[in-house]
Formats: C-alpha cells, structure tokens, sequence
C-alpha cells in the first residue's frame, strides 16, 4: 500500500501511531513492509489457503461473532441435499460438465429453491461476465429458506463452510504458502481479537488481489472471514478495494464494461433478453426480496435518458435499439479477434495495453492489424507507436512498411485539465474543478464524446435505414461553452442524477424513478447525486465542522449512505452493538433509524417487522434484513448463486504453478476462461510433465514512483529520473543458483516471449519452503516498454491470457518462468529461444491444456479414456475497447 | 575573542545575529525518518516548485536511491539502507524461511561504485570506500565475512533480521552556516526566518561556500556555474505557506514549523519510540550546544549519522577562524623577518 | 556509467570470500564476469555494446570486488563533503601569488639598499606574477563576467573576500612600481619630462606600499584553504601560512636568481634559505597531524610534496655553492621556483583526496566525539544523542 497508494498510506501511518499493529502479507519485502510490525512472506496466488486457514481457524475455536452470525448472515440457512463439496468431489463442486468445463448451478441452491434458482448455463454467465452484475445486489435467490439457528443442521451453511475448510490447517497454510505456523497464527489471533462487539477490523486488498484465475473467490474469502467477524456494516469494518487508479469505481458504477449497463444492469443478451419484458424480468425476478424489485423503473428512466421523446411505452422505450451481446466481447477476447482479423477499428482510451495488459505481445500484435486505431492520451505511448519501435519490428513480425493500422494519435486533457467526478472505493462522488486549460488541441473525454457524436448524427441524417435510429433519435444536447465548445459536465451529472421528464425536476432518489416513462435517469443508483438541482458531489464542508462521518464532503452512493448495510451497525433489535461502535439504531419514540449516518434500510420499518405471507420486493425484507440488496437480506457466506465456479472460495493453484495443489487433485480452477490457442500457450503446471523448464515463480506490481503502463510517468523527467530503469529483484539465494550479479543483466523467460532487465539482488526477496521443496520467486516491476525517457522489457509480455471466469480479468500477478543471466537474443533469434523452451517444456503448437486434473480424471487418462479439453474460444465479437485491462494494483 | 567566538559558534538566534530587528520566530525542518515510506514525493515536489532540472538517468544499484545525494540538481535526497538488523520489537520477517546469509553488505559494496551523471560539479563521485558500504549495510557488528552472526540470525548461514531505512536528507540551514561566512560577494544570506538562502542573481560560482559546507550540501551546476541548494522555499514561507516537501510528505516524516516547537515535539517522539523498544532512535543536530549551534532542519535517525551519509560531529570551520587568522599573522611576521634578514649585510 | 575497475583500490580482502560472495558478483571466480555473462545463443555483438553504453549500472559489476572491510560506516562509501570544485587555476594562483608577494618584499629590500638591477626585476615580475593572478582567480570563476560581485562586500568571516581587497591594496602599488622601472626610457624634456622626474619617487612609495601588504598576500591563503571543511586543509590551518609563507619567499628568490646577475643577488639567495626555514617548520608539522596527514604523505600529494622537499634542497644547495657562477645560480633558481610550484599542487591535491574519502571525514569526528563523551564535563552532546 506504500508503494501504490502512499497518500493513502498515511492513514496507515496515523493508526501505527496511535497503537495500531500493522501486519503486512506479500511475496517481496516492500515499502510497506519497513513499516509494518510483522512482515508476512507469502508464496503468490496462494491467499485462499492462507484466509481458508483462518477460516478455519475462526470455526474450530468458535470466535466467530455468533449473535451476528446468526441474526445476519445465511450461517443458518440449509443448502439442497444435491450440494456436494470440493471435499467430495477431489476439488470440484456438484454440477461440474468437463466438456464445457462449466458448473450447472441448481445444486449449490439452498434447500427447496433446486428448480427457481440456479444458472444452468455458466458457460454463457462466463463469457458475459455475468458475476460483475452483481455489484450492487445480490443474484436472485427464492423468496423463503429454510433455517436452522441452532446452526446444527449438517447442512445449513455453518456446517459446510466447517467441513469445506477443516483442512486449511496452519500446517497445511505453511504447506501451501510457505508461511511459519507461528506467523500465521499471530496474524489470526490478531484479527479475530480485533473484531466482535466492542472492536472491528477492515480488510483493505489492492486490485492485485483481483488478478488471478481466482480473483473474485480471493475477496469471497475476504468477505467470509469479515462476517464471521462481525465486519460488515459496522463502523472501522468492511472491504475496501484500492482501485488501479482514480475513479476506476466510476468506470464499473458508470461502466466501461462491454457487458454491463449504467448502474449494474445487465446489458442484453440477443438470445435470453430478445424482448424488453424478458430483459427487466432477468433483472428483477419476480417475487424476490429486496430493491431489486424495482428494476423496471431503473430501467425504463435509464433508456428514457437514452432516446428521450423517441423513448415511448408503446416501442418499449426503444429498447429494440439496444446493442446486444452475443458472447464474449471482453478486452482478450478482442484482442484474440484483432489478431484474427475479425476487427476493423479500436479505440483507445487512457489504456496502454501495448504494456499495461497481459500476453502484451498479443496485443500488440492484435493492434497490427486493424483497418484504424484511435489513441487518445497524454503522451504519445507504446500502443500508438507499436508500428514502428515494439519488439516485434526486431523479430520481423510486424513491418511498418506493411503494417495496416491506420493510427490516429489524439491528444488528451489529464484529470486538472477538466472538470468532472472521481468516485472513490468508498463509492464517494468528488467533484474536480478544472485546474488549467489543456494545452493546445488537448481535449477532454466529455468534449471528444459529445463531439463524435455529434458529428455522426450529422453524417447519418439523411439516412433511412434502421440500424440508425439508435444514433439518430439519441437524446444528444448538451450545452455547451468556452472556445472549444466544452460540454458541461454539470450537465452530464444532471442527465446520469436523473428528473422529471414533463417539469425537468432533478430526482431526489431512485425511490422516485417510475417505469412509465415519466422520469429519466442515466445511473439509478447515482441518483441523488444532483438533489434539488445542486451539485451534491461538489460540497466541501470541513471535517472539522461536522460530525466524525462527514456526511456532508461529496456525496455517496446509494442515497449518499457513506456505510454500506449499516443496519448491521445495531443487534437484531436495533441497538448498537456497543456504545463504542454505535453508528445507527433504532429510535422507539420517534419510530424510525436514526445514528451518524443515513440508515441504509427503509427509515421507519421497525426491527421488529416481519414481512407478510407472500410478500415481495422490499416489504419483504424483515426488520432484521440488513443486506436490503440481497435476495434473502442476509450476508452471503455461501453463495448459491452469482459466481460461476464455486459457491465457496477453494484453494486452486495458479494456472501456472511449479507445485501440485496440495489440497486436491484439481490443480487450478475448473470453471477458469482459458483460451487455448497456439498464439497463447500456458507453461505446464502439475501433474503435467516437465515443470521444470520453468521453476520459479514471478509476480509483478508497481513502484511508487511510476504509474501502471508508466504513460504518465515514464514521460515526466522528475519521476522517470527517480527509477530510471527496468529491473528485476531476486535473492541471493537464486542469483547464487543462477549466476545472477547485482546490476547486471538477465533476463525472464516463459512460453510467450522473454525479456531482459538488470537485476537488484536484494534480501528483501526470500525463497520459501513449500512442501519441502525450496521455491524462488522473481518480482518484477510492470511500468517499462520501449517509449519515452526511460525504456525497458514489459514484463507483461511474459504472460499469457487466462482469465477468472466470474468478471473475466486477467491472472497477471502469478506465473512461472526460467531466468539466466545475460540477455535475452534479439530478432529472429528470440522467436526460436522461446520456441526451444516450449518444445522442451513438451508444450509445443499441438498440445492442448487440460483443465481438469482430478485423480478420477487422471485414472481416466491412464486408462486411455479421453481427457476432458476445454472449449474453444468464444464467438466472434464486434469492435471497442472495454476498460477491463491495466488494473495492476 | 570570546565575543567573535560566540558569533562564530555556540548558540544563537541567527536571525537577530544577523542584524534583524524583532524577526519572527525561527523556522525549520524535523525529518521523522521512523515514518519516512520512502516514496519521494520531496523530491519530486521540490523539483516542481524550484524548477530544479532533472539530475540523471542512472539506475545506482543502491537499494531504491537513484538519485545517490544532495546535489545542485536535487535539493531533497530520500536515502535507501537495506541491513539485517532488527528495528524495535519487529518481528523476524524471515524466520524458518529456507535463507542464506545476506546479502546487503555486498550489494552495497556494488552500488557504492556506481556513477551517476547529475549534471553537476562535485555531484556524485564513486566510493574510495566500498568497504564503508559494506558496514553500513551490515551493520556495526558487521566484521565483513559471511561467518559473522548477526543480530537475530539463527546461525551463520541463515538471515532472519532485515530492515529497510529510508531518510529525506536536505540542506541543515544551520544556525553557523559555514557556507554563508565564506561566501565573497554576499550571494549567501540569511533570511528572517533563520534559513540561509543563495542569491541566484549576485552568486558567482567562486565555488567557497562548496568544500566548505560540513554537511555537503551545497553544490554547483554545470553550464550554469552557479551554487544551488535548498532554500527552505523562501519564497512560500514568505507568503505562510508550507515548503513543497513538507507540503507533499503524506507520512508527516517531514514536519515544517517553529524550530522551537519542532524540537519539543521532537523529544517527544523519541521518548515515544524508546517506551515502544526502538532504544536505536536518536535525534541528530537538534542541539543548540553542537559544533554548527544546531541545525534548522534536523532529523530523527535510526542508526549512526554516517549511515545516512551524515557527519557524526560536525563543526563549522570557522569557529577556528581567529586563530587562523592569528596564525597566518604569525607567518606573515615572519615573512617580513626573513625579508629583513635577507637584506642585512652578511656572508654570500 | 561505470567507475573502470582501475578506479578504485586492489587490495587484499580473502577472509570475505565465502561461496556467498557469487552473488553480487564479487566474489567465487569460477562464475563468469555476469553482465556479458552466458549471453543466449544470437545475441549479437551489436547488442553488447548497447549493453555497456547503457547509463547507471556498471556493466562490470561482476568483476571481482577486492576491498578490505572498513572500520567505520558511510553511506554506500560515498563522500561526506562535497570536494572543491577548483580548477588548476587555484594550486597555480597560490603560486603567482606567492612570487608577486615576495617579489614586492624583494624590491622593496632592492631599493633601501640600492640594488636597482634586482629592484627592477623584482618590480616587474611581481607586476606579471599578479597579473597571472587576476587572471587565475577571474577564469576560475562559475560566472566570471561576475568577477566584480567579490567587491560588494568586505567581510573578515571570508578569506576570499579578505583576500581581494588585499590584491585591491597590492595590484596598483605593484604595478606603479613596475611601471616606474619606465622612467629612463622617457625623453628629458616636455610633459613626459615631469613624468620621468616624478615616476621613481611615486615608484619608491609604491613599491613600499606593496611590499606592506605582500606578507599578507602570501599567507592569507594559507587561511583561504584552511577555513573548509576539508579535513586535511583545516586540521593544518596552524601550519598552512607558514608554508605559504615560505613557499613564497623561496618561489620570488628563485625568481630572482634567475634574473639578476650573482653580484646583486646576494639578498636574494640568503631569502632562499630563510623562505626554507620557514617553509620547512609549517611543512614539517603538516605530515604529524593524524589521520588527515596520510593524503600530504600518500598518493600524487605526497609525491609532489616530496618533489617540492628534494628541489627546495637541491635549490638551496646550488644557490649557495653556486652563488659566482650565473648559470649554476640560475639554474639553483629555477629549482626553487619549481619546489614552490610543486608544494602548492600537493597541498591542493591533498585536499581534494581527503574530502574524497569519506574515511577523513568519518573516523576523526567519532574520535573527537569519543574523546568528549569520555570528559565527563562533555563539551557538545553525542552526534544523534
């Protein structure tokens, strides 16, 4: 957190000075580590081990907070008799089909539910990323589950999360990670000590945590340990994300997702959604619990703000002129189609994926052939300039004389240069004010946007056909001022705020969106946001001026609630926990919530209500609901719906590891987004043979004094001059077993490509002992490439693209690799180095990965049965690029 | 001559020593280095405000510093210091990991060899020392062979203790500033606030104020010929605003204020951090009493001076000044004598 | 950029060269020198030079590293102090100074005792010497169109500012005296007549004038040093003037053994021997003051200085026994010039080298700082308390 977040930091720094103890779990020795009591080495892409572990650790000693667990948590509820577990299964969950090497669902379903809940096709919720839909709220889940409080029941959740995780013992997290049984039981110990009535712990992750075949399970088991704790909803608990960059919560609230809309709709799906009733029926499931109820209006204000006049109950507010997904259309995907030829145009938008996204080399080579490609950033980056300089003209596979890529490089105003909102982990809208006006024809997103859009309407005017009527009945007027015709963004955040379509009223909140067209709405749950026509994002009043929440600095979505849920800040009767940790409760005489904050519940349902025979939607939700966007109210330790490989986080090993899972005999996650295609080929992992060619183990992140693919940073003398090159850390243990010297050259080696840097022996790397064997890791910063004052090998070329199957992003904070001394050979030379070590590996242009590996599946092998592959890559997609890359935290 | 002495040492308010009428109060630094993450964001701001040029593209090998020193080109210098050793009550980061000895002193003894182009004059010349890294590295206890056993080590051929310090270094502004007597055509002054400032405009490079600096600091710019350091942001103190380091530190390792205030608060952290065990924490130029009568901007350090790159007692030079003034006397007598001599009638 | 190998000491250090040192490069011989090392098949030559032209790290780093462990601590080994940035232009002002100072006291001496033949010569060396001075201290300068910035201010805490209103006083009386050795050449009659009547009087009071101020000339710089903080100049702040003194006398006798017939340069050799005297006596006590005399006895310094010791005595010797022979004088002469040129380098050179090592600085202020911890009455607290 020092080194990528050190302005946050410093409230870090304040705790630690005000006693706090500060743990700090990484696979190198950081900046935050010099500051940390107790420094926690770990081996990367093992963190479900090591938080199963302290699951497990929780349940065996009972120190989880039990009145919480009960009262707000599905601890209680009883799971289908079809559920079977990993433990059964040798790592795979019930449902599992190995030919499209996808989970059909209804058996994860609790008890009675079988039939109405479930996906039977994750293999599509896969390549629509469905899981990230769920931000915002719980997937659907049947109206009434069964319970049993005493949490005896051998299956209510409580038993099966026991079960699932007895073997996450310190002896097998010291197996798995390499973390001394002493060190690990501090870290529980301090935590659990820390949480409970009178005491809470948040769980701050970066985005690295994210990055791996098993991202969303790593921040499942997160969220798993903070409700057992009595973490969430509380005052000084939670899960807070630190975000690749600035607003990257706006990108996903606002997305630039190909398949979510504003607000976590859904964006349809041209085979499940072809009418607009079956779209907001998938939203909505009627008969659920919850907000979620009131999808249709959310929808209706949000195609309303789209078309406007054109947008009419009779042509189901023109919802015929939504885009409709047709498979997988994320940022690899598209990648992998440029390289076939299936794309015509890109546009790039402050993305570098020449260096910031995995398998670099792809997208480099992707973005050689393309009809025409638009880059509009700060400084002129590798992705504008690949056509010319990348490492491919040294090999000969691209050459500018032939290159078809059509590059339109325009510059672009940074964050001081215009005005806006930055949304911050804590979901916080902050406005900006423009600074200084952007230098010469630097402009800003909105302008460029508006402009192009304009624009095209004017193109298409005179056309008839109907594929244009999406853009030409477009509600497209924003005013505009100044020399450049600058949009307003007031307005903008007006448009996404939401009013009244007859009078024009700014919305107060989403409440007031009605789904007959009377009301727009660019972003329910952004609504508010312009409440009574001011700009809510833009107040500033000091903290010392208000109470110790500060509810009124920026504006917080949902109807600026600052804490999530925060009806679990009080007991099942309304009370605070404790006086010390009191945030809202339950006031009898008035007869409504009340606290610190704005309760995040209905203001006047008592604690004491219970929802009538039938009910649905919000009435349905019980005064001791707190989790109003879940379908059943309750904190989700056992997910039976929303994610698509497991309904519980399982230790898998990386795609590519040099270890055999110790757990199970699946070695890496079954239901993960593989794309197996000789452009893109993984290293061997165990059981398969010759893991050896690549034995050690790389992970990548940023340097403080360099920004993700380093656009920003590498451009700028007084940052680039402070670390002036591409490096590699190791240990003098590796650089002993490898001949490596301090400041001299190496270089990095997988099945995609190689690179060289210098290396910096350091003891801040240490080897770990896993399974009794010595593993070595290499860390590796991500910034360079082979643009701007300091240039150097992108260690993102070493990756391969393999995705986790729930949001489809990318595992590019583990692999495996070789490493030598001297540098790598340039031009034709390296294609070969790299061919030699993949026919060695036994990974040569015919062998194809396999993805389940479970003893039952290995006898099959033996017996000469065939092995279950996975399926080929998804259809066809169109063009654009989304912003799922480049989130190296 | 006790008179000139205490001008020339010993401790005074430098304003009204001056010759300021009713100054307001003396302003400094206190550099906490126990909090200092290391990101150089100082440098980085410092840069920015002062338009200091950039000071070298050169990858030093010596841990994260690739900037090596306080320069003409660089006027905040955040220094690295990899040792296995133990901090306070920290824990062993690596116990029972599968380690070898370490490797910190060798390293060092590399980076210490290491050059950088800062653009300047003397900038950053290589180590005539390379074994003073290794010990710096390893620690005083470090006898330079692998067998030595270090603190919290299990044996000889294991490292469990490693600690990383990191240090913001900047001009002291002492309250004798050694540079300010020397300098000829009085470019160096001494502000209101107690800080000692180079006129850009009046400097001409004659080069004094540079060897004869205890803390070398002040340095000259290539092409430009003239002498360059920190000026404590004259210009934003001047107007009450806080200097752009202090400014940009998110740790509050850099504290800007009252000298006064600053070295109560600073005793105060350093009884703080002993209770907490880190016994090694020591204040450094904080006293009135110490050969320069005590810095303006001083720090809170985690080992000896000199591992940070800092003298262990330094003195301004001319606190010796009278007598060397008497002494070249003394010879110019005898100058004269010897003349004499020479002329008085005699053999040859 | 990297320091060449030969930059730095080949010393022995065998008790450090545990298998361990492989790493780092600097130790275990059997691994290859690693920047070139093992460079894959089809790396090109081409490459390599990349490779060595790339700044910051050395690309021998592998090399053997062959330091014995210090004894004291210093950040990555590099210097304390930033050395001076002076040019040859300083070691060589210390010099001409030096002649025209004793040059001024010569001809003042000429003139009382009526040598006009060594009057004269004196007179317009110590016009040249000063001139060479100007242009030294001028050239040496950052800005030197900012020359005229040293006069804004007189301050006695600087010897440089000391230091040019000494040559303010000494310039224009030297160079009236010189300018006075005119006068025979001027016709008898006319304006120029009065001229030539008046000149040697204003030349007498001119040349004593300089002759007041040369001593402080010649040893002001002996301060000029000192008052740094480089350890082996100040530590020998007691002693500099005194060899700058003397380097003076024997540099502007020298001088004029050159030029001046052995009948009138008797003053001049007995100034030889008595500059010596003086010299020797600060010269002698320079090489005893600790650690900060190993740079006047070791390295270039200690060499120059030695030269200067052995030419000073040959210089003597040959202007003694040689005092009826003009061309032996002479050369004695040029001897002595030598030497002064020669200790003036070596003092220079000495100094950089001890503000170089970080050792020079380190190692005397934690024996001082011992010392006054050992004083119960302490004196100053310990450096970081």
């Amino acid at each position: 957190m020092a080194e990528a977040h050190p302005v946050g930091f410093q409230w870090v720094m304040e705790a630690k000075a005000r006693g706090a103890k500060l743990i700090h779990v990484d696979p190198r020795f950081t900046r935050t580590s010099a500051m940390a009591d107790v420094y926690v080495p770990i081996r990367a892409g093992t963190d479900i081990a090591f938080l199963g572990g302290i699951v497990n650790y929780i349940l065996e000693n009972e120190l989880d907070f039990r009145e919480y667990v009960v009262a707000y948590t599905n601890a209680a509820t009883i799971v289908s008799d079809e559920y079977r577990d990993t433990e059964e299964l040798d790592g795979l969950f019930s449902g599992y089909d190995p030919d499209t090497a996808s989970y059909e669902t209804s058996s994860w379903q609790y008890r009675g539910s079988e039939r109405d809940g479930g996906s039977h096709d994750t293999g599509t919720e896969r390549d629509t990323a469905a899981g990230l839909r769920h931000e915002s709220h719980g997937p659907p889940v049947g109206p009434d589950v069964m319970r049993d409080e005493t949490l005896r029941h051998p299956r209510c959740v409580y038993q099966i999360l026991k079960r699932h995780y007895a073997r996450y013992t310190p002896e097998m997290v010291e197996r798995v990670c390499g973390i001394p049984r002493e060190k690990f039981e501090e870290v529980a110990r301090a935590w659990t000590e820390n949480s409970g009535r009178e005491r809470t712990t948040a769980l701050v992750y970066s985005v690295g945590w994210t990055q791996h075949t098993v991202g969303v399970q790593y921040i499942r088991t997160g969220a798993i340990i903070q409700l057992l704790l009595g973490n969430v909803g509380r005052p000084g608990g939670g899960i807070i994300a630190l975000r690749g960059h600035a607003s990257i919560q706006g990108s996903t609230d606002v997305p630039t997702l190909f398949n979510l809309l504003p607000g976590y709709l859904p964006m349809p799906h041209h085979a499940n959604h072809d009418t607009f009733e079956k779209w907001v029926d998938s939203i909505r499931h009627p008969g659920q619990k919850g907000f979620w109820n009131n999808a249709r209006s959310y929808a209706v204000s949000l195609l309303k703000s789209y078309w406007g006049d054109s947008a009419t109950p009779e042509n189901d507010f023109c919802y015929g002129h939504m885009p409709r997904m047709t498979g997988d259309h994320g940022t690899y995907q598209t990648v992998l189609n440029m390289i076939d030829g299936k794309v015509k145009g890109y546009f790039l938008l402050g993305q570098n994926p020449a260096v910031g996204s995995a398998h670099a080399r792809a997208q480099r080579l992707g973005l050689a052939n393309l009809d025409f490609l638009v880059v509009r950033d700060l400084f002129l980056i590798e992705s504008a300039t690949f056509w010319q300089n990348s490492p491919e003209i040294e090999t000969g596979e691209i050459v500018p004389e032939e290159c078809r890529t059509e590059v339109f490089f325009l510059p672009a105003a940074s964050h001081v240069e215009k005005e806006g909102t930055f949304t911050q982990t804590q979901r916080l809208l902050q406005w900006r004010e423009k600074a200084v006006e952007p230098p010469g024809d630097a402009r800003s997103e909105l302008w460029f946007f508006y402009h192009l859009g304009r624009i095209l309407r004017d193109r298409l005017s005179s056309s008839r056909l109907p594929r244009d009527r999406a853009i030409l009945e477009l509600k497209w007027d924003y005013p505009t001022h100044g020399p450049n015709a600058e949009p307003s963004a007031e307005a903008v955040l007006r448009e996404i705020n939401g009013y009244e379509w007859a009078t024009g009223r700014p919305l107060s909140s989403y409440a007031e969106m009605k789904d007959d067209g009377s009301t727009t709405g660019g972003c329910w749950i952004y609504c508010g946001v312009y409440k009574d026509g001011v700009n809510q994002a833009a107040r500033r009043k000091p903290g010392r001026e208000q109470n110790w929440v500060a509810g009124e600095w920026g504006w917080a979505w949902p109807a600026d609630r600052r804490l999530l849920y925060n009806r679990a800040s009080a007991d099942p009767q309304g009370r605070p926990w404790s006086e010390r940790k009191a945030y809202v409760w339950w006031d009898a005489e008035a007869g409504r919530w009340t606290g610190h904050d704005v309760p995040d519940f209905e203001p006047t349902k008592p604690p004491d209500y219970r929802p009538p025979e039938g009910a649905s939607g919000v009435e349905a939700l019980a005064g001791d609901d707190p989790f109003i966007m879940q379908g059943d109210g309750k904190g989700w330790l056992y997910a039976p719906a929303g994610g698509v490989d497991g309904p519980l986080p399982t230790h898998y090993e990386p795609a590519e590891s040099p270890v055999r899972n110790p757990l199970y005999g699946q070695q890496a996650n079954p239901a993960r987004k593989i794309y197996d295609r000789p452009d893109n080929p993984m290293n061997p992992s165990p059981p398969h043979p010759h893991t050896e060619v690549f034995p050690y183990i790389f992970t990548i992140a940023r340097l403080t004094e360099h920004h993700t693919a380093g656009g920003m940073s590498r451009n700028v003398r007084h940052l680039a001059e402070l670390q002036p090159e591409m490096f590699m850390e190791v240990s003098p243990e590796l650089a002993r077993e490898r001949g490596l010297s301090h400041l001299g050259w190496a270089h990095v080696v997988t099945s995609r490509s190689a690179i060289d840097a210098k290396v910096l022996v350091t003891d801040r790397v240490a080897p770990l002992r896993i399974e009794d064997r010595v593993i070595h890791q290499i860390w590796l910063p991500y910034h360079w490439g082979y643009q701007g004052l300091t240039r150097g090998g992108s260690a993102n070329d070493l990756f391969g693209i393999v995705l986790d199957p729930n949001v489809l992003i990318q595992e590019s904070k583990v692999g495996t690799c070789d490493v030598r001394a001297g540098r790598r050979p340039i031009g034709a030379a390296l294609l070969e180095y790299v061919a030699d070590y993949r026919r060695r590996a036994g990974i040569a242009d015919n062998y194809h990965q396999r993805v389940v590996t479970t003893d039952t599946a290995e006898s099959a092998r033996a017996a000469g049965g065939p092995s279950p592959e996975s399926g080929t890559a998804g259809e066809a997609g169109g063009t654009g690029g989304d912003g799922t890359g480049e989130g190296q935290g | 001559m006790s008179t000139a002495h205490e001008k020339l040492a010993g401790p005074v308010d430098p304003a009204t020593d001056a010759g300021y009428v009713e100054p307001p109060p003396r302003m400094g630094f206190f550099t906490d280095t126990s909090v200092c993450i290391g990101c150089k964001a100082c440098e980085v701001a410092c840069k920015e405000w002062n338009l200091v040029p950039e000071s070298g593209y050169d990858l030093l090998g010596m841990s994260y510093d690739n900037t090596g020193a306080l320069t003409a080109n660089s006027w905040r210098h955040v220094a690295f210091v990899e040792q296995p050793r133990r901090t306070g009550a920290h824990e062993a980061p690596y116990a029972q990991s599968p380690t070898g000895p370490p490797v910190s002193p060798v390293t060092a003894e590399i980076g210490a060899i290491t050059r950088a182009d800062t653009g300047t004059k003397p900038g950053l010349p290589t180590s005539t020392e390379p074994g003073a890294a290794a010990r710096m590295a390893g620690g005083p206890e470090f006898l330079g062979m692998p067998s030595a056993s270090l603190p919290g080590q299990r044996g000889p051929e294991e490292r469990g203790e490693l600690r990383w310090l990191m240090m913001s270094d900047v001009c002291k502004h002492c309250t004798h500033a050694a540079c300010l007597d020397v300098c000829p055509t009085g470019s160096l002054f001494r502000t209101e606030f107690g800080t000692v400032v180079v006129q850009e405009d009046i400097c001409n490079g004659c080069g004094y104020c540079i060897p004869a600096c205890p803390y070398g600091v002040i340095d000259q710019r290539r092409g430009d010929g003239r002498a360059w350091k920190c000026t404590l942001c004259y210009d934003r103190i001047g107007a009450g605003r806080t200097p752009a380091c202090a400014q940009a530190c998110p740790t509050e390792s850099i504290q800007y204020g009252q000298l006064e205030h600053l070295r109560q608060r600073a005793a105060a952290r350093v009884e703080q951090l002993h209770a907490a065990g880190v016994t090694e924490a020591r204040l450094y130029g904080h006293d009135p009493d110490d050969g320069v009568g005590g810095d303006g901007a001083f720090f809170l350090l985690l080992d000896d001076p000199e591992v940070y790159g800092l003298p262990p007692d330094p003195v301004v030079t001319t606190r010796d000044l009278p007598s060397m003034w008497r002494w070249a006397g003394a010879a110019a007598l005898a100058m004269a004598t010897a003349a004499v001599v020479a002329f008085l009638p005699g053999p040859l | 950029m990297t320091a060449p190998r030969e930059d730095w000491p080949e010393r022995e250090r065998g008790a450090r060269s545990g298998p361990w040192l492989s790493v780092g490069g600097s130790g275990m011989p059997d691994l290859p020198a690693p920047s070139e090392a093992s460079v894959p098949h089809g790396s090109g030559a081409s490459r390599r030079a990349v490779a060595s032209g790339t700044a910051g790290a050395p690309g021998r780093s592998g090399d053997r590293i062959v330091v014995p462990p210090a004894d004291f601590a210093s950040y990555y080994g590099r210097p304390i102090l930033k050395a001076p940035v002076w040019k040859r232009d300083i070691p060589s002002y210390l010099f001409s100074g030096g002649l025209a100072s004793g040059s001024a006291l010569l001809a003042a001496g000429a003139r009382i005792t009526g040598a006009p033949r060594l009057r004269a010569f004196t007179r317009v060396t110590s016009l040249a010497a000063l001139g060479a001075s100007t242009y030294f201290l001028i050239n040496d300068l950052g800005r030197p169109q900012r020359f005229h910035h040293m006069l804004r201010v007189a301050k006695p805490t600087s010897p440089m500012s000391m230091g040019t209103w000494i040559l303010v006083g000494f310039g224009p009386a030297a160079g009236v005296a010189a300018v006075s050795e005119l006068a025979p050449w001027l016709p008898r009659r006319g304006p120029l007549g009065l001229l030539r009547r008046a000149l040697p009087i204003s030349g007498d009071v001119a040349g004593y004038t300089a002759a007041a101020f040369a001593p402080a000339l010649a040893t002001y710089t002996g301060v000029l040093l000192a008052d740094t903080a480089v350890p082996s100049w100040h530590d020998a702040y007691p002693q500099l003037p005194f060899v700058f003194a003397g380097s003076a006398l024997v540099a502007s006798a020298g001088a004029a053994l050159l030029g001046v017939p052995v009948g009138e340069a008797a003053p001049a050799r007995r100034l030889a021997l008595a500059g010596a005297a003086v010299e020797m006596a600060g010269g002698h006590r320079l090489e005893r003051m600790g650690l900060t005399s190993e740079p006047y006895r070791t390295g270039r310094a200690g060499r120059l200085l030695r030269a200067g010791r052995f030419l000073l005595a040959a210089g003597a010797a040959g202007a003694l026994l040689g005092h009826r022979n003009r061309v032996v004088s002479a050369l004695s002469g040029a001897l002595l010039v030598a030497s002064s040129l020669a200790v003036r380098f070596g003092v220079f050179e000495a100094g950089l080298v001890s503000a170089r090592d970080p050792k020079y600085t380190v190692v005397p202020q934690r024996e001082r700082h011992a010392r006054r911890a050992a004083t119960p009455t302490g004196g100053p607290a310990a450096p970081g308390g």
